[in-house]
Protein backbone atom coordinates (compact mmCIF):
# COMPACT_ATOMS: atom_id res chain seq x y z
CA UNK A 1 0.00 0.00 0.00
CA UNK A 2 2.79 2.64 1.05
CA UNK A 3 4.71 1.68 -2.29
CA UNK A 4 1.58 2.19 -4.34
CA UNK A 5 1.45 5.55 -2.66
CA UNK A 6 4.71 6.66 -2.99
CA UNK A 7 5.47 4.97 -6.23
CA UNK A 8 2.33 7.01 -8.05
CA UNK A 9 2.95 9.86 -6.40
CA UNK A 10 6.83 10.23 -7.00
CA UNK A 11 8.82 7.33 -7.57
CA UNK A 12 7.01 7.41 -11.28
CA UNK A 13 6.53 10.99 -11.37
CA UNK A 14 10.01 11.34 -10.95
CA UNK A 15 11.01 8.38 -13.49
CA UNK A 16 9.11 10.53 -15.90
CA UNK A 17 10.77 13.70 -15.72
CA UNK A 18 14.55 11.80 -16.02
CA UNK A 19 13.50 10.06 -18.86
CA UNK A 20 11.94 13.16 -20.47
CA UNK A 21 14.99 15.06 -19.98
CA UNK A 22 17.54 12.46 -21.00
CA UNK A 23 15.40 11.07 -23.62
CA UNK A 24 17.26 13.13 -26.56
CA UNK A 25 20.50 12.35 -25.12
CA UNK A 26 22.65 14.67 -23.32
CA UNK A 27 23.24 16.60 -26.08
CA UNK A 28 19.84 17.76 -26.38
CA UNK A 29 19.54 18.00 -22.42
CA UNK A 30 22.96 20.65 -22.74
CA UNK A 31 21.25 22.39 -25.22
CA UNK A 32 17.79 23.00 -23.78
CA UNK A 33 19.66 23.98 -20.30
CA UNK A 34 22.01 26.15 -22.46
CA UNK A 35 19.53 27.92 -24.10
CA UNK A 36 20.27 31.81 -23.48
CA UNK A 37 16.77 32.18 -21.58
CA UNK A 38 16.94 28.88 -19.60
CA UNK A 39 20.69 29.57 -18.94
CA UNK A 40 20.09 33.42 -17.47
CA UNK A 41 16.77 32.10 -15.05
CA UNK A 42 19.29 28.93 -14.16
CA UNK A 43 22.13 31.78 -13.12
CA UNK A 44 19.46 34.17 -11.55
CA UNK A 45 18.36 31.58 -9.52
CA UNK A 46 21.59 30.46 -8.22
CA UNK A 47 23.40 33.89 -7.65
CA UNK A 48 20.35 35.10 -5.27
CA UNK A 49 20.07 31.84 -3.85
CA UNK A 50 23.49 31.89 -2.58
CA UNK A 51 22.71 35.10 -1.88
CA UNK A 52 19.79 34.68 0.24
CA UNK A 53 21.58 32.18 2.00
CA UNK A 54 24.80 34.15 3.34
CA UNK A 55 22.23 36.53 4.40
CA UNK A 56 19.89 33.57 6.28
CA UNK A 57 22.83 32.16 7.85
CA UNK A 58 23.94 35.72 9.46
CA UNK A 59 19.99 37.12 10.39
CA UNK A 60 18.97 33.14 11.24
CA UNK A 61 21.83 32.76 13.46
CA UNK A 62 21.21 36.49 14.86
CA UNK A 63 17.22 35.83 15.48
CA UNK A 64 18.29 32.56 17.08
CA UNK A 65 20.37 34.23 19.50
CA UNK A 66 18.26 36.92 20.50
CA UNK A 67 15.29 34.67 21.24
CA UNK A 68 17.00 32.00 23.14
CA UNK A 69 19.95 34.17 25.14
CA UNK A 70 17.96 37.82 25.42
CA UNK A 71 14.82 38.18 27.65
CA UNK A 72 12.11 41.23 26.52
CA UNK A 73 8.98 41.59 26.64
CA UNK A 74 6.88 39.42 23.87
CA UNK A 75 9.61 37.37 22.42
CA UNK A 76 6.82 34.43 22.66
CA UNK A 77 5.20 36.02 20.41
CA UNK A 78 7.87 36.94 17.87
CA UNK A 79 9.00 33.28 18.77
CA UNK A 80 5.80 32.06 17.53
CA UNK A 81 6.06 34.59 14.26
CA UNK A 82 9.08 32.70 13.02
CA UNK A 83 7.15 30.24 11.33
CA UNK A 84 4.60 32.40 9.51
CA UNK A 85 6.84 32.11 6.14
CA UNK A 86 6.03 28.36 6.34
CA UNK A 87 2.09 28.69 7.51
CA UNK A 88 1.19 31.53 4.71
CA UNK A 89 1.02 30.52 1.35
CA UNK A 90 3.09 31.05 -0.98
CA UNK A 91 1.16 33.49 -3.44
CA UNK A 92 0.17 34.99 -0.37
CA UNK A 93 3.47 35.72 0.44
CA UNK A 94 4.19 37.26 -2.74
CA UNK A 95 0.68 39.78 -2.57
CA UNK A 96 1.91 41.07 1.11
CA UNK A 97 5.95 42.15 -0.03
CA UNK A 98 4.22 43.47 -3.00
CA UNK A 99 1.15 45.26 -0.53
CA UNK A 100 4.51 47.01 1.34
CA UNK A 101 7.61 47.06 -1.11
CA UNK A 102 5.17 47.43 -4.58
CA UNK A 103 4.04 49.67 -6.58
CA UNK A 104 2.43 52.66 -4.36
CA UNK A 105 4.45 51.95 -1.67
CA UNK A 106 3.56 53.69 1.35
CA UNK A 107 7.33 53.49 2.84
CA UNK A 108 8.24 54.70 -1.13
CA UNK A 109 10.15 51.45 -1.81
CA UNK A 110 8.99 49.78 -4.87
CA UNK A 111 11.00 47.11 -5.67
CA UNK A 112 8.55 44.89 -8.13
CA UNK A 113 10.17 43.81 -11.44
CA UNK A 114 13.66 44.50 -9.90
CA UNK A 115 16.12 41.29 -9.16
CA UNK A 116 15.80 42.79 -5.50
CA UNK A 117 12.55 41.52 -5.47
CA UNK A 118 13.45 37.80 -6.29
CA UNK A 119 15.74 38.15 -3.75
CA UNK A 120 13.01 39.76 -1.28
CA UNK A 121 10.45 37.28 -1.67
CA UNK A 122 12.96 34.21 -0.98
CA UNK A 123 14.38 35.59 2.41
CA UNK A 124 10.88 35.72 3.51
CA UNK A 125 9.83 32.23 2.12
CA UNK A 126 13.77 31.03 4.04
CA UNK A 127 13.49 32.75 6.65
CA UNK A 128 12.61 30.21 9.48
CA UNK A 129 15.40 27.14 8.19
CA UNK A 130 17.99 28.67 9.83
CA UNK A 131 16.52 30.31 12.99
CA UNK A 132 14.67 26.88 13.64
CA UNK A 133 17.62 25.11 13.13
CA UNK A 134 20.41 26.91 15.39
CA UNK A 135 17.66 27.68 18.19
CA UNK A 136 17.54 24.22 19.96
CA UNK A 137 21.76 24.01 19.79
CA UNK A 138 21.65 27.11 21.22
CA UNK A 139 19.72 26.42 24.05
CA UNK A 140 22.12 23.06 24.82
CA UNK A 141 25.10 24.80 24.76
CA UNK A 142 26.66 25.27 27.90
CA UNK A 143 26.95 28.96 29.38
CA UNK A 144 29.67 27.60 31.61
CA UNK A 145 32.09 27.42 28.67
CA UNK A 146 31.46 30.90 27.41
CA UNK A 147 31.88 32.04 30.88
CA UNK A 148 35.32 30.50 31.62
CA UNK A 149 36.26 32.02 28.29
CA UNK A 150 35.52 35.37 29.27
CA UNK A 151 36.85 35.18 32.60
CA UNK A 152 39.54 34.08 30.89
CA UNK A 153 40.12 37.40 29.31
CA UNK A 154 38.49 36.79 26.19
CA UNK A 155 36.60 39.17 24.09
CA UNK A 156 32.72 39.34 23.55
CA UNK A 157 33.74 39.00 19.88
CA UNK A 158 36.85 36.04 20.29
CA UNK A 159 34.01 33.83 22.43
CA UNK A 160 31.50 33.72 19.61
CA UNK A 161 34.63 33.16 17.16
CA UNK A 162 36.04 30.64 18.72
CA UNK A 163 33.33 28.91 21.40
CA UNK A 164 29.74 29.75 19.93
CA UNK A 165 30.24 29.55 16.38
CA UNK A 166 32.13 26.29 16.41
CA UNK A 167 29.51 24.83 17.93
CA UNK A 168 26.67 26.27 16.14
CA UNK A 169 27.93 25.27 12.24
CA UNK A 170 26.57 22.66 11.42
CA UNK A 171 23.43 23.76 12.58
CA UNK A 172 23.85 26.50 10.69
CA UNK A 173 24.98 24.50 7.40
CA UNK A 174 21.80 22.70 7.73
CA UNK A 175 19.60 25.62 7.74
CA UNK A 176 21.63 26.91 5.23
CA UNK A 177 21.35 23.61 2.86
CA UNK A 178 17.53 23.83 3.16
CA UNK A 179 17.59 27.56 2.47
CA UNK A 180 19.33 26.91 -0.68
CA UNK A 181 17.27 23.61 -1.79
CA UNK A 182 13.64 25.44 -0.92
CA UNK A 183 15.11 29.05 -2.75
CA UNK A 184 16.07 27.43 -5.65
CA UNK A 185 12.76 26.01 -6.01
CA UNK A 186 10.55 28.47 -5.01
CA UNK A 187 7.30 29.91 -7.39
CA UNK A 188 4.62 31.04 -5.81
CA UNK A 189 5.92 33.95 -3.77
CA UNK A 190 7.58 35.09 -6.96
CA UNK A 191 4.93 35.07 -9.37
CA UNK A 192 3.33 38.52 -8.51
CA UNK A 193 6.29 40.75 -7.20
CA UNK A 194 8.70 39.87 -10.05
CA UNK A 195 7.11 40.24 -13.38
CA UNK A 196 8.72 37.24 -14.74
CA UNK A 197 10.52 39.14 -16.93
CA UNK A 198 12.89 36.91 -19.12
CA UNK A 199 16.28 37.45 -18.89
CA UNK A 200 15.90 40.02 -16.16
CA UNK A 201 13.80 38.52 -12.97
CA UNK A 202 12.59 34.92 -14.58
CA UNK A 203 13.83 32.34 -11.47
CA UNK A 204 14.51 28.65 -13.02
CA UNK A 205 10.64 27.68 -11.43
CA UNK A 206 9.05 30.12 -13.35
CA UNK A 207 10.71 29.67 -16.45
CA UNK A 208 9.64 25.76 -16.45
CA UNK A 209 6.12 27.19 -15.82
CA UNK A 210 6.49 29.34 -18.67
CA UNK A 211 7.43 26.39 -20.82
CA UNK A 212 4.53 24.14 -20.00
CA UNK A 213 2.53 27.03 -20.72
CA UNK A 214 4.49 26.57 -24.01
CA UNK A 215 3.53 22.84 -24.09
CA UNK A 216 7.87 22.77 -24.75
CA UNK A 217 8.08 20.25 -22.43
CA UNK A 218 11.40 18.81 -23.40
CA UNK A 219 12.48 22.22 -22.38
CA UNK A 220 10.31 22.28 -18.94
CA UNK A 221 12.17 18.56 -18.14
CA UNK A 222 15.59 19.58 -18.49
CA UNK A 223 15.24 22.79 -16.52
CA UNK A 224 13.66 20.66 -14.34
CA UNK A 225 15.75 18.39 -13.92
CA UNK A 226 19.21 21.02 -13.83
CA UNK A 227 17.03 22.30 -10.60
CA UNK A 228 16.62 18.79 -9.03
CA UNK A 229 19.95 18.27 -9.31
CA UNK A 230 21.60 21.17 -7.87
CA UNK A 231 18.95 21.11 -5.13
CA UNK A 232 20.08 17.15 -4.13
CA UNK A 233 23.72 17.90 -4.71
CA UNK A 234 23.93 20.90 -2.70
CA UNK A 235 21.47 18.92 -0.03
CA UNK A 236 23.77 16.05 0.02
CA UNK A 237 27.18 17.83 0.13
CA UNK A 238 26.43 20.42 2.74
CA UNK A 239 24.43 17.37 4.80
CA UNK A 240 28.01 15.62 4.24
CA UNK A 241 29.73 19.17 5.59
CA UNK A 242 27.84 19.50 8.35
CA UNK A 243 28.66 15.37 9.64
CA UNK A 244 32.01 15.85 8.78
CA UNK A 245 32.33 19.58 11.20
CA UNK A 246 30.14 17.94 14.10
CA UNK A 247 32.71 15.38 13.99
CA UNK A 248 35.70 16.81 14.09
CA UNK A 249 34.85 20.43 15.74
CA UNK A 250 36.05 19.52 18.79
CA UNK B 1 44.49 44.38 31.58
CA UNK B 2 47.21 42.61 29.59
CA UNK B 3 49.61 44.60 31.35
CA UNK B 4 48.66 43.53 35.13
CA UNK B 5 48.50 40.28 34.25
CA UNK B 6 51.57 38.43 34.28
CA UNK B 7 51.98 39.99 38.19
CA UNK B 8 48.75 38.18 38.64
CA UNK B 9 49.52 35.50 37.43
CA UNK B 10 52.90 34.66 39.15
CA UNK B 11 50.57 35.85 42.64
CA UNK B 12 47.66 33.14 42.32
CA UNK B 13 46.08 33.78 45.40
CA UNK B 14 42.15 32.69 45.41
CA UNK B 15 40.89 36.03 46.01
CA UNK B 16 43.06 38.58 44.07
CA UNK B 17 41.53 36.11 41.27
CA UNK B 18 38.12 36.26 42.39
CA UNK B 19 38.18 40.78 42.55
CA UNK B 20 39.87 40.45 39.03
CA UNK B 21 36.97 38.93 38.04
CA UNK B 22 34.56 40.81 39.43
CA UNK B 23 35.16 44.37 38.11
CA UNK B 24 36.08 42.85 34.68
CA UNK B 25 32.24 40.91 34.79
CA UNK B 26 30.60 44.70 35.72
CA UNK B 27 33.29 46.62 32.42
CA UNK B 28 31.82 43.51 29.98
CA UNK B 29 28.43 43.41 32.19
CA UNK B 30 28.01 46.82 30.54
CA UNK B 31 29.45 46.42 27.33
CA UNK B 32 27.47 43.24 26.48
CA UNK B 33 24.49 45.19 27.73
CA UNK B 34 24.86 47.37 25.28
CA UNK B 35 25.76 44.39 22.79
CA UNK B 36 22.72 42.81 23.43
CA UNK B 37 20.64 45.80 22.74
CA UNK B 38 22.27 46.25 19.28
CA UNK B 39 21.48 42.69 18.56
CA UNK B 40 18.08 42.90 19.89
CA UNK B 41 17.21 45.71 17.73
CA UNK B 42 18.99 44.18 14.74
CA UNK B 43 16.99 40.71 15.01
CA UNK B 44 13.73 42.36 15.67
CA UNK B 45 14.19 44.87 12.83
CA UNK B 46 15.13 43.10 10.64
CA UNK B 47 11.58 40.90 11.31
CA UNK B 48 9.48 43.98 11.82
CA UNK B 49 10.63 44.79 7.86
CA UNK B 50 10.68 41.36 6.12
CA UNK B 51 7.84 40.21 8.16
CA UNK B 52 5.18 42.30 10.37
CA UNK B 53 5.44 45.52 8.43
CA UNK B 54 4.37 43.27 5.29
CA UNK B 55 1.66 41.08 6.65
CA UNK B 56 0.28 43.84 8.44
CA UNK B 57 -0.31 46.05 5.18
CA UNK B 58 -2.08 43.42 3.60
CA UNK B 59 -4.78 43.69 6.44
CA UNK B 60 -4.52 47.38 5.94
CA UNK B 61 -5.03 47.11 2.35
CA UNK B 62 -7.96 44.88 2.55
CA UNK B 63 -10.01 46.87 5.08
CA UNK B 64 -9.06 50.44 3.88
CA UNK B 65 -12.09 50.15 1.81
CA UNK B 66 -14.25 49.42 4.52
CA UNK B 67 -16.08 45.26 5.74
CA UNK B 68 -18.54 45.73 2.96
CA UNK B 69 -16.34 45.80 0.34
CA UNK B 70 -14.67 42.78 1.69
CA UNK B 71 -17.62 41.04 2.15
CA UNK B 72 -18.82 41.39 -0.92
CA UNK B 73 -15.51 39.57 -2.18
CA UNK B 74 -15.23 36.95 -0.51
CA UNK B 75 -19.00 36.10 -0.80
CA UNK B 76 -18.36 36.16 -4.85
CA UNK B 77 -19.49 33.38 -5.97
CA UNK B 78 -16.13 32.36 -7.74
CA UNK B 79 -14.52 32.91 -4.53
CA UNK B 80 -16.91 31.08 -2.47
CA UNK B 81 -16.03 27.89 -5.37
CA UNK B 82 -12.27 28.21 -4.97
CA UNK B 83 -12.82 28.45 -0.94
CA UNK B 84 -14.69 25.23 -0.68
CA UNK B 85 -12.66 23.40 -3.58
CA UNK B 86 -9.33 24.09 -1.54
CA UNK B 87 -11.30 22.29 1.78
CA UNK B 88 -12.37 19.66 -0.48
CA UNK B 89 -8.45 19.18 -1.64
CA UNK B 90 -7.21 19.34 1.37
CA UNK B 91 -10.31 16.69 3.21
CA UNK B 92 -8.98 14.11 0.87
CA UNK B 93 -5.39 14.70 0.67
CA UNK B 94 -4.18 15.40 4.22
CA UNK B 95 -5.74 11.89 5.72
CA UNK B 96 -4.32 10.09 2.63
CA UNK B 97 -1.26 11.33 3.98
CA UNK B 98 -1.51 11.16 7.61
CA UNK B 99 -2.04 7.41 7.00
CA UNK B 100 0.72 6.81 4.60
CA UNK B 101 3.36 9.38 7.20
CA UNK B 102 1.92 7.01 9.77
CA UNK B 103 2.51 3.63 8.12
CA UNK B 104 6.19 5.38 6.94
CA UNK B 105 7.58 6.59 10.28
CA UNK B 106 6.73 2.79 11.68
CA UNK B 107 8.53 1.36 8.78
CA UNK B 108 11.51 3.50 8.93
CA UNK B 109 11.66 3.47 12.69
CA UNK B 110 10.64 0.21 13.45
CA UNK B 111 11.22 -2.03 10.34
CA UNK B 112 14.58 -3.60 9.67
CA UNK B 113 15.12 -4.14 6.03
CA UNK B 114 17.18 -2.79 3.30
CA UNK B 115 16.88 0.29 1.45
CA UNK B 116 15.21 1.84 4.69
CA UNK B 117 17.45 4.55 4.38
CA UNK B 118 16.81 5.09 0.47
CA UNK B 119 13.14 5.12 1.71
CA UNK B 120 13.62 8.14 3.93
CA UNK B 121 15.47 9.94 1.12
CA UNK B 122 12.13 8.92 -1.32
CA UNK B 123 10.00 10.90 1.05
CA UNK B 124 11.87 13.81 2.15
CA UNK B 125 12.27 14.25 -1.90
CA UNK B 126 9.24 16.44 -2.28
CA UNK B 127 10.78 18.97 0.24
CA UNK B 128 13.97 19.05 -2.33
CA UNK B 129 11.26 19.74 -5.77
CA UNK B 130 9.99 23.14 -6.81
CA UNK B 131 6.38 22.82 -6.70
CA UNK B 132 6.41 23.66 -10.15
CA UNK B 133 8.63 20.42 -10.75
CA UNK B 134 6.41 18.60 -9.29
CA UNK B 135 3.31 19.40 -11.20
CA UNK B 136 5.55 18.83 -14.23
CA UNK B 137 6.37 15.06 -13.31
CA UNK B 138 2.72 14.89 -12.64
CA UNK B 139 1.87 15.82 -16.37
CA UNK B 140 4.67 13.65 -17.57
CA UNK B 141 3.15 10.33 -16.08
CA UNK B 142 -0.72 11.22 -15.96
CA UNK B 143 -1.37 13.53 -18.45
CA UNK B 144 -2.43 13.30 -21.82
CA UNK B 145 0.82 12.65 -23.43
CA UNK B 146 2.12 11.04 -20.31
CA UNK B 147 2.82 7.11 -19.66
CA UNK B 148 -0.41 6.83 -18.32
CA UNK B 149 -2.23 9.25 -20.08
CA UNK B 150 -3.64 6.54 -22.98
CA UNK B 151 -4.93 4.01 -20.81
CA UNK B 152 -6.22 6.77 -17.99
CA UNK B 153 -8.12 8.25 -21.44
CA UNK B 154 -9.33 4.82 -22.45
CA UNK B 155 -10.95 4.18 -19.30
CA UNK B 156 -12.26 7.47 -19.39
CA UNK B 157 -10.61 8.68 -16.13
CA UNK B 158 -9.27 12.04 -16.01
CA UNK B 159 -6.21 13.34 -13.66
CA UNK B 160 -5.03 16.21 -15.16
CA UNK B 161 -7.06 19.50 -15.11
CA UNK B 162 -9.42 18.41 -12.69
CA UNK B 163 -9.66 17.46 -9.29
CA UNK B 164 -7.71 14.13 -8.80
CA UNK B 165 -4.58 15.65 -10.18
CA UNK B 166 -4.91 18.46 -7.90
CA UNK B 167 -5.49 16.32 -4.87
CA UNK B 168 -2.41 14.80 -5.86
CA UNK B 169 -0.20 17.22 -6.54
CA UNK B 170 -1.59 18.77 -3.08
CA UNK B 171 -0.61 15.33 -1.44
CA UNK B 172 2.87 15.29 -3.10
CA UNK B 173 3.69 18.81 -2.01
CA UNK B 174 3.08 17.85 1.67
CA UNK B 175 3.63 14.04 1.82
CA UNK B 176 6.66 14.45 4.16
CA UNK B 177 5.01 16.59 7.23
CA UNK B 178 3.45 13.82 9.12
CA UNK B 179 6.22 11.06 8.40
CA UNK B 180 8.93 13.74 9.43
CA UNK B 181 7.10 14.86 12.78
CA UNK B 182 5.87 11.04 13.80
CA UNK B 183 9.61 9.60 13.65
CA UNK B 184 11.23 11.34 16.55
CA UNK B 185 8.41 10.91 18.51
CA UNK B 186 8.09 6.74 18.00
CA UNK B 187 11.89 7.00 18.82
CA UNK B 188 11.76 9.14 21.65
CA UNK B 189 8.55 5.84 22.76
CA UNK B 190 11.08 2.72 22.43
CA UNK B 191 9.50 -0.33 21.70
CA UNK B 192 9.23 -1.30 25.69
CA UNK B 193 5.35 -0.87 25.99
CA UNK B 194 4.76 -2.47 22.85
CA UNK B 195 6.51 -5.54 23.43
CA UNK B 196 4.85 -5.61 26.60
CA UNK B 197 1.71 -5.43 24.86
CA UNK B 198 2.64 -8.37 22.42
CA UNK B 199 4.28 -10.77 25.05
CA UNK B 200 0.49 -10.17 26.88
CA UNK B 201 -0.98 -12.00 23.79
CA UNK B 202 -2.25 -8.54 22.08
CA UNK B 203 -2.47 -8.69 17.72
CA UNK B 204 0.08 -5.97 15.87
CA UNK B 205 -2.96 -4.17 15.00
CA UNK B 206 -4.41 -4.13 18.57
CA UNK B 207 -1.10 -3.13 19.46
CA UNK B 208 -0.94 0.39 17.27
CA UNK B 209 -4.58 1.19 17.82
CA UNK B 210 -4.32 0.87 21.98
CA UNK B 211 -0.46 1.09 22.75
CA UNK B 212 1.14 3.00 19.95
CA UNK B 213 -1.23 5.39 18.66
CA UNK B 214 -2.09 6.91 22.15
CA UNK B 215 1.48 7.41 22.53
CA UNK B 216 2.45 9.04 19.02
CA UNK B 217 -0.87 10.67 18.91
CA UNK B 218 0.66 14.56 19.76
CA UNK B 219 3.14 14.34 17.19
CA UNK B 220 0.86 13.07 14.50
CA UNK B 221 -1.84 16.19 15.35
CA UNK B 222 1.61 18.52 14.55
CA UNK B 223 2.08 16.98 11.32
CA UNK B 224 -1.20 17.33 10.36
CA UNK B 225 -1.29 20.94 11.06
CA UNK B 226 1.54 21.11 8.90
CA UNK B 227 -0.03 19.36 6.30
CA UNK B 228 -3.35 21.15 6.50
CA UNK B 229 -1.55 24.57 6.35
CA UNK B 230 0.09 23.28 3.46
CA UNK B 231 -2.57 21.51 1.26
CA UNK B 232 -4.54 24.68 1.67
CA UNK B 233 -2.01 26.88 0.63
CA UNK B 234 -0.05 25.01 -2.48
CA UNK B 235 0.04 27.21 -5.27
CA UNK B 236 2.63 25.90 -7.82
CA UNK B 237 2.03 22.37 -8.20
CA UNK B 238 -1.55 23.17 -8.32
CA UNK B 239 -1.63 25.68 -10.93
CA UNK B 240 0.02 23.73 -13.43
CA UNK B 241 -2.67 20.34 -13.20
CA UNK B 242 -5.30 22.26 -12.35
CA UNK B 243 -5.73 24.04 -16.01
CA UNK B 244 -6.67 27.34 -13.84
CA UNK B 245 -10.44 26.80 -15.06
CA UNK B 246 -12.71 29.56 -12.82
CA UNK B 247 -15.18 28.53 -11.25
CA UNK B 248 -14.35 24.34 -11.98
CA UNK B 249 -11.00 24.08 -11.02
CA UNK B 250 -9.42 27.20 -9.30
CA UNK B 251 -8.12 26.97 -5.56
CA UNK B 252 -8.07 30.07 -3.25
CA UNK B 253 -4.52 30.25 -3.78
CA UNK B 254 -4.99 30.36 -7.68
CA UNK B 255 -7.97 32.63 -7.32
CA UNK B 256 -5.76 34.85 -5.73
CA UNK B 257 -2.94 35.36 -8.45
CA UNK B 258 -6.52 35.20 -10.83
CA UNK B 259 -8.08 38.81 -8.93
CA UNK B 260 -4.64 40.19 -8.93
CA UNK B 261 -3.90 39.71 -12.27
CA UNK B 262 -7.30 41.04 -13.18
CA UNK B 263 -6.26 44.04 -11.98
CA UNK B 264 -9.13 42.94 -8.64
CA UNK B 265 -6.84 44.01 -5.50
CA UNK B 266 -9.91 44.17 -3.58
CA UNK B 267 -10.54 40.67 -4.64
CA UNK B 268 -7.37 39.15 -4.33
CA UNK B 269 -6.69 41.04 -0.87
CA UNK B 270 -9.70 39.56 0.42
CA UNK B 271 -9.27 36.19 -0.24
CA UNK B 272 -5.20 36.64 0.49
CA UNK B 273 -6.60 37.67 3.93
CA UNK B 274 -9.00 34.47 4.29
CA UNK B 275 -5.68 32.15 3.58
CA UNK B 276 -3.57 34.76 6.03
CA UNK B 277 -5.93 34.19 8.78
CA UNK B 278 -5.93 30.11 8.29
CA UNK B 279 -2.08 30.31 8.52
CA UNK B 280 -2.36 32.53 11.85
CA UNK B 281 -4.80 29.58 12.90
CA UNK B 282 -2.31 27.48 12.27
CA UNK B 283 0.57 29.25 14.27
CA UNK B 284 -1.91 29.04 16.49
CA UNK B 285 -2.19 25.70 16.70
CA UNK B 286 1.32 24.76 16.35
CA UNK B 287 2.02 26.68 19.17
CA UNK B 288 -0.20 25.10 21.64
CA UNK B 289 0.43 21.66 20.33
CA UNK B 290 4.35 22.34 20.97
CA UNK B 291 3.97 23.88 24.80
CA UNK B 292 1.36 20.53 25.40
CA UNK B 293 4.55 18.29 24.10
CA UNK B 294 6.51 20.13 26.34
CA UNK B 295 4.86 20.01 29.20
CA UNK B 296 3.91 16.11 28.93
CA UNK B 297 8.02 15.93 28.60
CA UNK B 298 8.79 18.04 31.59
CA UNK B 299 6.31 15.31 33.63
Amino acid sequence: MLGIYLSALVLLPIAALTAKATSGGPGVLWREITNPEALAAIKLTLVVAVVVVALNAVFGTLIAWVLVRDEFPGKRLVNALIDLPFALPTIVAGLVLLSLYGHGSPVGVNVAFTRASVALALLFVTLPFVVRSVQPVLHELELSMEEAAASLGAGPFTVVRRIVLPSLTPAIVSGVALSFARAVGEFGSLVLITGNLPFKTEAGSVYVFAQIQNENLPAAAAVSFALLVAALVVLGALTFVSRWSSKHVR
Amino acid sequence: MSASQPATLETPSPVSVLGRGAAAGRRRGEGALAGRLTLRALALGYLALLLVAPVGMVFYRTFEHGLDAVWNAVSASNAQHAFWLSLEIAAIAVPLNTAFGIGAALLLERGRFRGRAALGVLIDLPFAISPVVVGLTLVLVYGKAGWLGGWLADNGLSVIFSVPGMVMATAVVSLPFVARETMPVLRELGTDAEQAAATLGATAWQTFWRVTLPAIRWGVVYGVVLTSARALGEFGAVSIVSGRIEGQTQTLPLYVQDRFENFDGTGAYAAAVVLALLALGTLLAMNLLTRRARERGAR
